[in-house]
């Protein structure tokens, strides 16, 4: 239709509201509770337009256009009542702006800079009516300086979905406030500062407590970037000055990770790492016990020449690399490049065998393709989303508020975990199965499907094989028979059963709750095993869905940082794909045996492993039984550990290499949903760390293999050259949005979903399962069950979110959750400190009670190297994919 | 101040179940019953009712019927009305301050009166005038004030 603002006919689609038309056509139009993503509700009064039909004044962000309408934004009446409104706006507002944080970024600023506004002709505000609230480390709400706009409250409620903040009180009095006014911090604030209210305030109402007074807008160098933490891959802004990291500010961009800017605790406030005085600057070598400084030359020569003197005496095969899923692409791939092509042993391995192992291996198996099938941006179009041993609000908090707004529109919810996790409270369907019976529980899901005729029979007979296995196999778990196993009662295994059937599209997401276990493989071909019957894969908002928790995991993965597979999942063991790598790398180095995986490499270490390089990973708290791979670490003849900081694993090295963090290099990550995203250098790295990727390459050159690569681009394009599905990937295509893999070639656009048409491996293959019970049981001296994972706050093994003040500050002790009825039993309180021992070890750590976990259950989180809680964990391996039954502990415990 | 014992207030969840907006109504049937709404109780309605805390104290802290305070056994409105206002309602209110020691809002530490300020209650003839409980006392003067409480 054609509409005619300020006597300039234009063109506009039916259904846009005046100010959408408008900047379309860029006509500018001031507002201040507008953003392009929250519903409008015409609250401030700024976009006033004269409507010529009816001669009145309308909010253009609620007015919709009509055809052969006339509209005026700049006719006296408009600017006149624009002013009035920021005079009374102002006549209540500190004219502080000296000294205000959001000074050069305040919309009120700029609008009564346009206006020509010194002051209010209704007098000035000269006492505050309001108390700053800042009883909490992240956020400042000064509700003097707030023009009730409500952006916070709408970005809060509908894309956050944390209803944390609302207007409260009345008349004059209102303002933004928490639960109880009792501030973000308050005991029933649900706020897990996010800062995406400060992000969306036009003023300065809203600011960030850790970098007040450290700089203003105008004072920040910007570089977007990815974040470092979990798998979801958030682009965010880091904002620098003086080679500082000051801010961390959102990205507003579609078709990113994170369109809304959104970002969780750990991206926003966990940024103090980068600068802490406690970082790498030199390299060090240990001599007599003790860690030297040395300069880069004598480090390096030291760690090539005993690379080589182990390889010379014992073969390659002693030597074993651990790359690290914090690390970029290129790194990763230069790493097990080094490995491979130079050491001559496939011993290359990374956490991924802590976490996501099982998953490859159970995905390639059903079919052909071992990563997150959908989209994260599709989560909003599922009908129905089954959350199954992942806890997505904590570990990958996007993803979790995304779920939730999915939740609030239509989206129906079913979750299981051994937890009363925050998803919990939502679901129409929530139930607790006993930690490690996920395959009684699935088994009992497809029984009810297949009994009652749910299956979609059409997919099973064109896309799958195996199906006639599979149902004699579920036939003998009956509902009945499975809530004996799992705890759950018989009649929600039925309504679960049925909503999940019954949904035209059904998601499933999992996490370390399904893989961290013996029968870690098991479960994943049991989560694929009721998508491929329930006809839920290869279409939009289906899908299985495995959540990656480090921000580079599914790239090191990808690029081969696994002792089986060189990067793009090709097996080692194939003689034709080594012939091509020894080709293409020049070598004739590589061998056809698969390498240990990282558990088997501390097992070896001391005997077959005689050398270890470890770039960014922290085994000692990471890895099941710590005093295991404490030993292990003390028996090796040579290691050499390249990190940020001198983490506890790095005190056993013989060398440690400073590295760079991601904000002081270039390169790329792959997020959870195969999308490979740019990495790029805000500030230098402090003293004379250097990137990974340039350390390898010296050590490498040094070891007599040539690497010059001028930049991680460079190395980019060689990966395309080597990798099927990375094909396409080169760093000048990335743009703005990353591009997901499989992209074969440079015009390939990437892959938004997986195995359309046809699955990779052709069809999909139903493994049937039986139920195998955890490799620990409750007996009479360990009679309770400890479950491990991550929490909220901190991440993997501290090494960045305990480096960072506020987060630790927030969060400074290590704790373990008990159910009320047992705290009762064991006459513990909240606090008390309790000795918790397994048949490996023992801890101290603080009390939480509650009924998050169920009688009997204990939930540790794995973060605190003072209560590590791998000192208690079993190291028992799943037999396919190696990875260690983390979740499932017996242990016994005791009040100190 | 004796515990709630918030599974009684289930009778109230039980009537507006699969009622829309039912928010206010609840809240307003729970005051009735226990008086007021104390944080334990706001959690039980958050958790019953799926209702962020943030909005349950939005709502409680903008409609003035709703009070987080415990009640005193009589409540006194003073009338804030423009006819009351012009005749003294003022001198009402501070003479009512200070023999009860108490802010408008406030209760007394024996919890016999607890003390609101209120619009016109529209008994204009007879203003200024307040009211305690049901019972509406006008034409005083701040004189009469000790002679009025010492009633109850």
């Amino acid at each position: 239709m054609e509409i005619t603002i300020d006597k300039q006919k234009i063109e506009v689609e039916k259904g846009k509201t005046v100010l959408e038309a408008a900047e379309e056509n860029g006509i500018a139009i001031p507002t201040l509770c507008h953003s392009p993503f929250l519903e409008d509700v015409g609250a401030c009064r700024m976009c006033l337009i004269e409507d010529l039909a009816d001669g009145k004044l309308k909010t253009s962000c609620t007015t919709e256009v009509k055809d052969g309408m006339e509209v005026l934004t700049k006719s006296k009446r408009v600017e006149d009542s624009r002013r009035t409104i920021l005079d009374l706006l102002i006549s209540d507002h500190p004219l502080d702006c000296m000294t205000c944080e959001a000074d050069g970024s305040c919309t009120l600023q700029d609008l009564a800079y346009q206006y020509g506004i010194e002051r209010s002709s209704y007098g000035t505000k000269s006492e505050p009516r309001f108390k700053v609230e800042r009883d909490n480390e992240f956020i400042e709400l000064d509700p003097d300086k707030c023009i009730l706009c409500g952006k916070c409250i709408r970005v809060d409620q509908d894309i956050q979905c944390s209803d944390a903040i609302d207007f409260v009180e009345r008349g004059f009095q209102t303002k933004v406030g928490a639960a109880s006014d009792e501030g973000l911090g308050g005991e029933d604030s649900t706020c897990v500062f996010c800062g995406q209210c400060v992000e969306l305030c036009p003023t300065g109402a809203l600011s960030y407590i850790p970098s007040q007074k450290k700089g203003r807008e105008y004072n920040f160098e910007k570089t977007v970037t990815t974040c470092p933490y979990c798998g979801v891959g958030c682009q965010l802004e880091l904002k620098t000055k003086d080679r500082k990291v000051i801010e961390v500010g959102s990205v507003y961009r579609e078709g990113t990770p994170n369109p809304y800017g959104e970002a969780c605790v750990k991206g926003r406030f966990g940024y103090d790492f980068i600068n802490h005085p406690d970082r790498l600057k030199k390299p060090l070598i240990k001599r007599n016990g003790k860690f030297e400084e040395a300069e880069w030359e004598e480090a390096l020569s030291l760690v090539a020449e005993k690379l080589t003197e182990i390889k010379d005496e014992y073969g390659g095969r002693a030597l074993a690399g651990l790359s690290s899923a914090k690390c970029t692409n290129e790194e990763n791939y230069l790493m097990q490049k080094f490995m491979r092509a130079v050491i001559g042993t496939n011993s290359v391995d990374h956490c991924a065998r802590l976490c996501h192992a099982s998953t490859v291996a159970g995905l390639v198996k059903a079919f052909g393709s071992g990563a997150m099938t959908n989209s994260i941006s599709e989560i909003e179009g599922s009908d129905l989303i089954f959350v199954i041993g992942s806890n997505p609000t904590e570990n990958h908090p996007v993803i979790g508020s995304k779920m939730k707004k999915a939740h609030k529109n239509r989206t129906k919810l079913i979750v299981a975990d051994p937890r009363q996790i925050e998803l919990s409270g939502l679901a129409e369907v929530a139930v607790q199965q006993q930690p490690g019976t996920d395959v009684a529980l699935l088994n009992g899901l497809m029984h009810v499907i297949i009994e009652e005729g749910l299956a979609d029979q059409e997919f099973i007979a064109e896309r799958t094989e195996n199906y006639e296995y599979l149902a004699s196999v579920v036939e003998d778990y009956t509902p009945e028979k499975v809530a004996e196993i799992t705890g759950v009662e018989a009649a929600k295994i039925k309504k679960a059963a049925r909503l999940f059937a019954e949904a035209d599209k059904a998601a499933i997401y999992f996490a370390m709750g399904i893989t961290q276990h013996r029968t870690g493989t098991d479960n994943v071909l049991s989560v694929a095993n009721l998508a491929l019957l329930t006809g839920n894969v290869g279409r939009e908002s289906t899908g299985v869905n495995p959540l990656r928790g480090q921000n580079n995991v599914q790239g090191a993965c990808d690029l081969g940082a696994l002792s089986n597979v060189y990067p793009g999942y090709q097996s080692v063991e194939d003689p034709e794909i080594k012939e091509k790598f020894a080709r293409a790398w020049e070598t004739e180095e590589l061998s056809a045996e698969v390498g240990l995986t990282v558990v088997e490499i501390f097992k070896q270490a001391g005997e077959d492993i005689r050398g270890l390089y470890i770039i960014g990973e922290n085994p000692v708290i990471s890895d099941p039984d710590q005093r295991h791979i404490e030993e292990a670490l003390d028996s090796l003849d040579f290691l050499v550990v390249e990190d940020i900081f001198l983490t506890e694993t790095a005190q056993f090295a013989d060398v440690v290499l400073p590295a760079a963090c991601f904000a002081e290099k270039e390169g790329s990550f792959t997020n959870t949903e195969r999308r490979i995203q740019k990495v790029n250098k805000a500030i230098g790295p402090p003293g004379e760390a250097r990137a990974d990727w340039k350390i390898i390459s010296e050590i490498s050159t040094r070891m007599g293999y040539q690497m010059n690569y001028d930049s991680p681009a460079d190395i980019m394009a060689e990966i395309a050259e080597v990798t099927p599905i990375y094909g396409g990937i080169y760093a000048d295509r990335l743009g703005d949005q990353g591009l997901q893999w499989p992209c074969k070639d440079r015009e390939d656009p990437g892959t938004k979903f997986l195995h359309q048409g046809e699955f990779a491996r052709g069809k999909g293959k139903f493994h049937p399962v039986t139920y195998i019970p955890p490799a620990e049981e409750v007996d009479d001296e360990y009679d309770y069950i400890m479950m491990t994972g991550r929490m909220l706050y901190h991440f993997h093994t501290g090494t960045m979110t305990r480096n960072s003040e506020p987060i630790d500050k927030h969060e400074p002790d290590a704790y373990l959750e008990i159910n009320k009825k047992d705290a009762k039993k064991l006459r513990i309180k909240e606090g008390d400190r309790v000795r918790v021992t397994s048949r490996r070890g023992e801890v101290e750590t603080n009390v939480r009670i509650g009924d998050r976990v169920q009688p009997g259950q204990i939930f540790m989180p794995f973060h605190y190297a003072e209560s590590p809680a791998n000192r208690l964990t079993n190291p028992v391996l799943d037999k396919d994919a190696k990875i260690p039954e983390l979740k499932v502990t017996a242990v016994k415990i005791e009040k100190v | 101040m004796a515990a709630i014992k918030l599974s009684a207030l289930d009778h109230i969840f039980e009537k507006y179940e699969g009622k829309k907006g039912k928010l206010i109504p609840v809240l307003h049937e729970i005051q009735e019953e226990v008086g007021y709404l104390p944080v334990e109780v706001q959690r039980y309605v958050s958790e019953k009712l799926g209702v962020a805390m943030s909005k349950i104290y939005g709502v409680i802290s903008f409609y003035s019927f709703f009070t987080t305070e415990p009640k005193g056994e009589h409540t006194i409105g003073v009338c804030m009305g423009t006819a009351c206002y012009v005749k003294g309602a003022e001198d009402i209110l501070n003479r009512l301050k200070e023999e009860l020691g108490i802010e408008t809002g406030q209760t007394t530490a024996d919890n016999k009166f607890t003390m609101t300020m209120t619009r016109c209650l529209g008994t204009c003839s007879m203003a200024p005038v307040i009211m305690i409980d049901d019972q509406v006392h006008g034409n005083l003067e701040a004189e009469k004030i000790p002679e009025i409480i010492n009633k109850y």
